[in-house]
C-alpha cells in the first residue's frame, strides 16, 4: 500500500522520549499534510461566506464548499449531492434524524430498535424521541461476541418496528454488522434504517445505494479529515418530507413578518454559516483516501486488526472482547486485574497512545460486565511495528504492576 | 515522566489494601459520584456528629489512583471537624494543580504520595473523585 508515514506530520515526534505510536484513531484519526494544507490554502486564498456574496471570493468559497459536497456524494455513491447534508459530526447528524424524522413520524406504541452496543450518540437521541412520542425503545439481541443473528433479528422486528438505528462497525467490539441484510429486514416491515457509520467509513468503501440504507451518519475527523465537519446522508424522498430543526440564515427561501419558506435540499437543513473550511478539509481527506484506494485501506486495516488480535491473544493475562473474524479497526482488551487507566498511563510513558474507559458506551460496558476497557485502534499509518510496541508495552505494564504490587 | 513519581509504594499499598472499604448501615451521609469520562465510581458514606466526622467508608470501582486516593482520604478525615475537612479539600485541590502546599497546617502523611499525580494531567480527575464526593456530602444537610 502506498502510504507514507511522513505524510502525517504529527507522527514525526517523540512522546516521553519514545517514537509516538498512535493507537487511538477510533477516537480521532491523524491528518495527512494534504488535508492540513487544504485548510490553510482555503483561509489564505478563498475565505469568504458562501451562497451570498456577489464578489469573486464569495463564488470561490461557494464553489469549494459545494465541490466538497459532490466529492462526498460520489465517495458514498449517493444518487445526488442533494442527499448530502453537512453537519458538525455523527452526533449532530443522528440528532437531526431523530429530532426531525423521529419526532414527526412516530406515535405511541411504535417501536425504535437499537442494540446495547450503540455509542451514546446513537442511543440517547432515540431515548429522547421515545419519551417525546410514546414510542418504545427496543433492543436487538446481541450474540456473545457482539454480532447479530439475522434469524433472531427477523423474529424480533414486527410491523410496529418503524426505525432500526444501528452501528455499522462497533467502536468497542470492532464487529462489522450486516447492514444490507438488516436494511432488507426492516424494509419488509415498512420501517427505515438509520446507520451510524462513524467507525465504518474510515475503513470500508461505502455504497449507500447498494446497502439500501435510508440514513447514514459519519464524522470527518475519523477519516483523516478535520474536526467539526460530518455528514448526514438521507434518501431524497425522506429528506423531502422532513422539517428543518435549525432556523435562520442560509436555509430560507422567502421570509415575511410571520411566515417563511425553506430552501430546497440540502440547504434547508444547513441553517447559519456552514463549516466551510471543514468541508474543504473533508474533501481533501477523501482525495487522499481515494489515492490510496479504499480497497487497499480496507485490506490493510483488516489485516492489521487481525494481526493485533492474534498478537495480543498471545500475552498472558490479556482478555479480548468482540469477534475474531469480521472485525475492523479496533481491538478492545483488559490486562489481568490492572485497571485500563493504569495500563494507558504506563503505555503513555512509552509513547504509546491508547484509549481507556467506557468509550461512550456505558450500556455496552454493563453488557460486557466490565466498568472499563482498554482499546487500541488503527488506521493506514499504523503497521506491525506499532503492534509490537504495544505488545512489549503491555509486558512492561505487567512487570511494573507485578513488581509494584507484589 | 517517571512512572515511579506516580505509582509510589504507599499508593500501591492503599490500592491493594484499601482502608475503610465497605458500607455503614446507620443513617450516614451517602454520596455517589462517578467520573463520566472514564466510568470510575465511588459511593462514600460519612457519619457526622456535632460537626465532627466520626466515620467514613467507601465502595467503588476505579483505577489504582482513584481507589488509593479514596482510601487515604477516608483515613485522613476521620476525627476532623467538617470545616477542617473542607479546608483539606482545598489543600488537596491545590496539590493536584501542582502548587506547593503548606503541610504544617495538616499532617498530610500518606496523602503526600499523591503529589506526583499533578504531573499526569489525565489522572488528576481520578485522584480528586473521592474528595469531590466528600465535599458534596458535607454540603448536604446532616
Ligand atoms: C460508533 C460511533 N458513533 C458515533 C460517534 C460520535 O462521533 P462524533 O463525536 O464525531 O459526533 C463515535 C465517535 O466517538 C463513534 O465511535
Amino acid at each position: 500500500m502506498r502510504v507514507n508515514k511522513s505524510d502525517f506530520p504529527i507522527l514525526q515526534q517523540k512522546i516521553n522520549d519514545h517514537r509516538l505510536v498512535y493507537l487511538d484513531s477510533a477516537a480521532t484519526s491523524q491528518k495527512p499534510m494534504s488535508v492540513i494544507e487544504s485548510i490553510e490554502q482555503y483561509y489564505k486564498k478563498d475565505n469568504s461566506n458562501v451562497h451570498r456574496g456577489v464578489h469573486t471570493l464569495g463564488s470561490r468559497a461557494t464553489e469549494a464548499y459545494e465541490a466538497a459536497r459532490e466529492k462526498v456524494a460520489q465517495f458514498i455513491q449517493a444518487s445526488s449531492s442533494k442527499e448530502v447534508i453537512f453537519t458538525r459530526g455523527t452526533t449532530t447528524a443522528l440528532n437531526l434524524v431523530a429530532s426531525s424524522y423521529g419526532r414527526s413520524k412516530l406515535s405511541a406504541g411504535d417501536e425504535i430498535w437499537i442494540t446495547a452496543a450503540e455509542h451514546h450518540s446513537n442511543l440517547i437521541p432515540w431515548q429522547q424521541v421515545a419519551k417525546a412520542t410514546g414510542a418504545k425503545l427496543c433492543y436487538l439481541e446481541l450474540q456473545a461476541d457482539g454480532s447479530l443473528d439475522l434469524e433472531q433479528v427477523k423474529g424480533q422486528l414486527g410491523p410496529r418496528a418503524k426505525i432500526l438505528a444501528i452501528h455499522h462497525v462497533s467502536n468497542v467490539l470492532g464487529v462489522i454488522q450486516p447492514i444490507a441484510d438488516l436494511a432488507k429486514l426492516i424494509h419488509q416491515q415498512g420501517g427505515i434504517i438509520v446507520v451510524d457509520g462513524a467507525q465504518s467509513i474510515p475503513h470500508l468503501s461505502i455504497d449507500v445505494q447498494q446497502l439500501d440504507v435510508d440514513f447514514f451518519a459519519f464524522s470527518g475527523h475519523k477519516m483523516l479529515g478535520p474536526t467539526g465537519i460530518g455528514v448526514l446522508y438521507g434518501k431524497e424522498a425522506l429528506l423531502e418530507q422532513m422539517e428543518p430543526i435549525e432556523f435562520g440564515g442560509e436555509m430560507i427561501d422567502f421570509v415575511g413578518l410571520h411566515e417563511a419558506s425553506w430552501k430546497e435540499l440540502p440547504w434547508k437543513f444547513e441553517g447559519g454559516t456552514p463549516i466551510i473550511a471543514g468541508a474543504v478539509g473533508l474533501g481533501a481527506a477523501i482525495d487522499y483516501l481515494q489515492q490510496v484506494g479504499m480497497d487497499q485501506v480496507e485490506q490493510h486495516d483488516r489485516q492489521l486488526t487481525a494481526y493485533a488480535y492474534q498478537r495480543l491473544s498471545q500475552i498472558d493475562g490479556v482478555k479480548l472482547y468482540g469477534p475474531q473474524e469480521s472485525r475492523i479497526g479496533v481491538v478492545t482488551f483488559n490486562l489481568g486485574s490492572i485497571h485500563p487507566h493504569d495500563v494507558a498511563t504506563v503505555l503513555d510513558t512509552e509513547g504509546i497512545a491508547i484509549r481507556a474507559g467506557h468509550h461512550c458506551c456505558q450500556p455496552l460496558m454493563k453488557w460486557l460486565e466490565e466498568t472499563a476497557t482498554a482499546r487500541a485502534s488503527f488506521h493506514i499509518y499504523n503497521d506491525e511495528q506499532d503492534i509490537e510496541a504495544l505488545a512489549s508495552g503491555l509486558e512492561k505494564t505487567k512487570e511494573f504492576f507485578g513488581n509494584a504490587i507484589g | 515522566m517517571q512512572l515511579d513519581d506516580l505509582y509510589r509504594r504507599v499508593i500501591m499499598d492503599h490500592y491493594q489494601h484499601p482502608r475503610n472499604r465497605g458500607t455503614m448501615d446507620n443513617d450516614a451521609i451517602t454520596v455517589e459520584l462517578n467520573n463520566p469520562t472514564c466510568g470510575d465510581r465511588i459511593a462514600l458514606q460519612m457519619r457526622v456528629q456535632d460537626d465532627q466526622i466520626k466515620e467514613a467508608k467507601f465502595e467503588g470501582e476505579g483505577c489504582s489512583i482513584s481507589l488509593a486516593s479514596a482510601s487515604m482520604m477516608t483515613e485522613a478525615i476521620k476525627g476532623l471537624k467538617t470545616d477542617q475537612a473542607l479546608q483539606l479539600v482545598t489543600l488537596f485541590s491545590s496539590m493536584m494543580q501542582g502548587q506547593e502546599v503548606d503541610s504544617d497546617q495538616f499532617p498530610l502523611e500518606d496523602i503526600e504520595a499523591l503529589t506526583g499525580v499533578a504531573k499526569f494531567p489525565a489522572r488528576i480527575k481520578c485522584a480528586t473523585l473521592a474528595w469531590k464526593a466528600m465535599e458534596k456530602g458535607l454540603a448536604q444537610k446532616h
